[in-house]
């Protein structure tokens, strides 16, 4: 990465640290792990399979509203508060101002998701009294979250090159949902002929696909997950973000900022 | 070439490398993964739960649980399962969200109802789910037609499917056929009679192309299934004037007086056996025939498969 890059993400990475909201979020995220631990108590054998389902579950809701919320915002903002006319003045590329933005949010996702963790281990310990093997497979359903925020990043900052925050925001959250039923997708385009079918596919193909990361469920039953999954998975993000990252370049490229 | 013209190359070059990488590590993604989701998976199982949880869109979850119902059922049939365990939970959602849905009535009691592999083999659930239609939607004549359908076809009920036609043919603007129908159950008609005006009215009736081609295929089944019938009685009316079978079709159509040899619905001639049997040349071409089949006989493809 250079020199220039590094700096954007870092600038990026800290103003959204300092963000309140940013804060706010961690702090529910926190307290549903705490609240696991209630629901733990309450229910009968199943308060190990609470916190994690309870707890995994809030650290990729918050990663994926804070993806979005800070996300939109990256480029709105500083057209806004005229900030990226300085920037752009000096020997900064378009290009290199969205590759910093975006590993600056995504920076900002991995060291947030990595409290959360500590959170959900914690919560845990705390109904668990140990650690066993199969918990480490928490570590797999953690890295497939933050695959998916790299995805909701890119795309953030994709609608955040064109869009107003407000319509940015309703965008990433549609593809977001979307995105999770994207099996089911395909399922219906195949069910359909002809013409549509290839249109079917096409948009299901299109959309991102975020059912695939989603192994919650299985990593709370213990269920191990195929490193063919993890490897293709990971490809998946990195083309899929690359991919989105690329559209947003495109666009930042021609765009009139006058 | 400029700066900018470079990064747009670049950034092109990029997006559709990496779109059609994408979409190429998505479906080895898919080949890994289990398919559970569509097919096994009833997320939530309470109706009333759902449509609250619907938050007033109650009628958009109704298509998508419809949608899903077609497809549970379709997947499995298509893979020839004997369970279908999760299309009446799904069914009976669809239509707590959207009583008024009339087409998972009509067609989902056409899914339950019939034995595996043809459908569920749940006429009690279809029933249950006719009536509930009924219950919602009283002047749809069309709901009565498919209850006595359900009861006469499925069940063997004919009192019960004689009051549901008569039922029907009483809510204004039914056709006339219902009358008929409640008429003919009373009396106890022919098998053959009935059926095929059942499945006739259904033809006539329904606007959707595979029912009006699945009616089809069954009333061809129908005269097969007639014409095996009437020409093993005359076999057996040949061996009580004899006292053995007859050497072929010509001694059977000599001692009938029958003006040429009994040909099925696609104009090919019925098969003799030495054993007096009559059998369908091409049973394949009947999906439904449940006579003139050769002895172990199993179709190798289903006709709803082949649409």
């Amino acid at each position: 990465m250079n020199a220039r890059i590094a700096y954007i993400a870092s600038n990026t990475f800290r103003e959204a640290v300092r963000d309140r909201v940013l804060y706010n979020l961690i702090a529910f995220a926190l307290l549903l792990s705490g609240a696991a631990i209630f629901v733990g108590q309450i229910s009968i054998e199943i308060e190990k399979l609470v916190v994690i389902n309870l707890g995994l579950t809030a650290v990729s809701l918050f990663g994926v509203v804070i993806a979005i919320f800070i996300g939109i915002g990256l480029v709105s903002k500083e057209i806004e508060k005229r900030t990226l006319y300085t920037v752009l003045s000096r020997p900064v590329r378009r290009w290199e101002f969205i590759i910093g933005k975006f590993f600056g949010l995504a920076g900002t996702l991995v060291v947030n998701t990595f409290f959360m963790a500590i959170g959900v281990f914690g919560a845990l310990f705390y109904v668990a009294h140990k650690f066993t093997r199969p918990d480490a497979l928490i570590l797999v359903a953690l890295y497939f979250i933050v695959l998916q925020f790299l995805i909701i990043c890119a795309l953030a900052l994709l609608f955040s090159s064109f869009s107003s925050p407000l319509l940015s925001a309703v965008f990433a959250f549609s593809l977001f949902v979307i995105g999770s039923f994207a099996e089911d997708l395909r399922g219906f385009a195949g069910m359909a002929h002809g013409l549509t079918r290839w249109l079917a596919s096409g948009a299901a193909y299109l959309v991102p696909n975020f059912s695939a990361f989603n192994v919650i469920s299985s990593i709370a039953h213990e269920q191990p997950v195929a490193a063919q999954l993890i490897f293709h998975n990971t490809l998946y993000a990195l083309f899929y973000a690359a991919m989105a990252l690329s559209g947003a370049v495109l666009i930042f490229e021609h765009r009139n900022l006058k | 070439m400029t700066a900018p013209q470079r990064t747009t190359i670049v950034a092109s070059s990029a997006l559709v490398f990496c779109m059609a990488a994408s979409v190429f590590v998505l479906r080895r993604v898919d080949q890994i993964r289990p398919q559970a989701t569509l097919d096994d998976v009833l997320y939530i199982n309470s109706p009333k739960a759902l449509k609250r949880a619907s938050l007033g869109y109650n009628g958009l979850l109704a298509d998508i649980y419809w949608t899903r119902a077609v497809q549970y059922f379709g997947g499995r049939h298509h893979n020839s399962a004997t369970s279908y365990n999760l299309l009446a939970p799904l069914l009976e959602i669809t239509t707590a969200l959207d009583p008024h849905l009339l087409p998972a009535y009509q067609f989902g009691a056409s899914f339950l109802a019939p034995a595996p592999p043809d459908g569920a083999g749940q006429p009690d659930r279809a029933i249950q789910l006719m009536e509930y239609g009924i219950q919602n939607n009283p002047t749809e004549w069309r709901l009565y037609y498919n209850l006595g359908f359900v009861y006469y076809m499925d069940v063997k009920n004919y009192a019960k499917a004689a009051q549901a036609f008569a039922r029907g043919s009483e809510v204004p603007g039914a056709h006339p056929f219902l009358k008929i129908l409640a008429a003919q159950m009373a009396q106890h008609a022919g098998e053959f009679d009935t059926a095929r005006m059942l499945w006739t009215a259904t033809y006539e009736t329904s606007q959707d192309s595979l029912i009006r081609q699945n009616a089809l295929e069954h009333l061809r089944a129908l005269k097969v299934d007639e014409d095996v019938t009437n020409l093993q009685a005359a076999v057996t009316r040949f061996g009580q004037r004899t006292g053995r079978l007859p050497s072929g079709f010509s001694e059977l159509i000599a001692a009938e007086g029958w003006r040429s040899v009994p040909v099925d619905p696609d104009g090919k001639p019925y098969r003799f056996t030495p054993e007096g049997r009559l059998l369908v040349q091409q049973p394949d071409d009947f999906p439904f025939v449940t006579k003139g089949l050769p002895p172990g006989y199993r179709p190798p493809v289903k006709f709803h498969d082949r649409h």
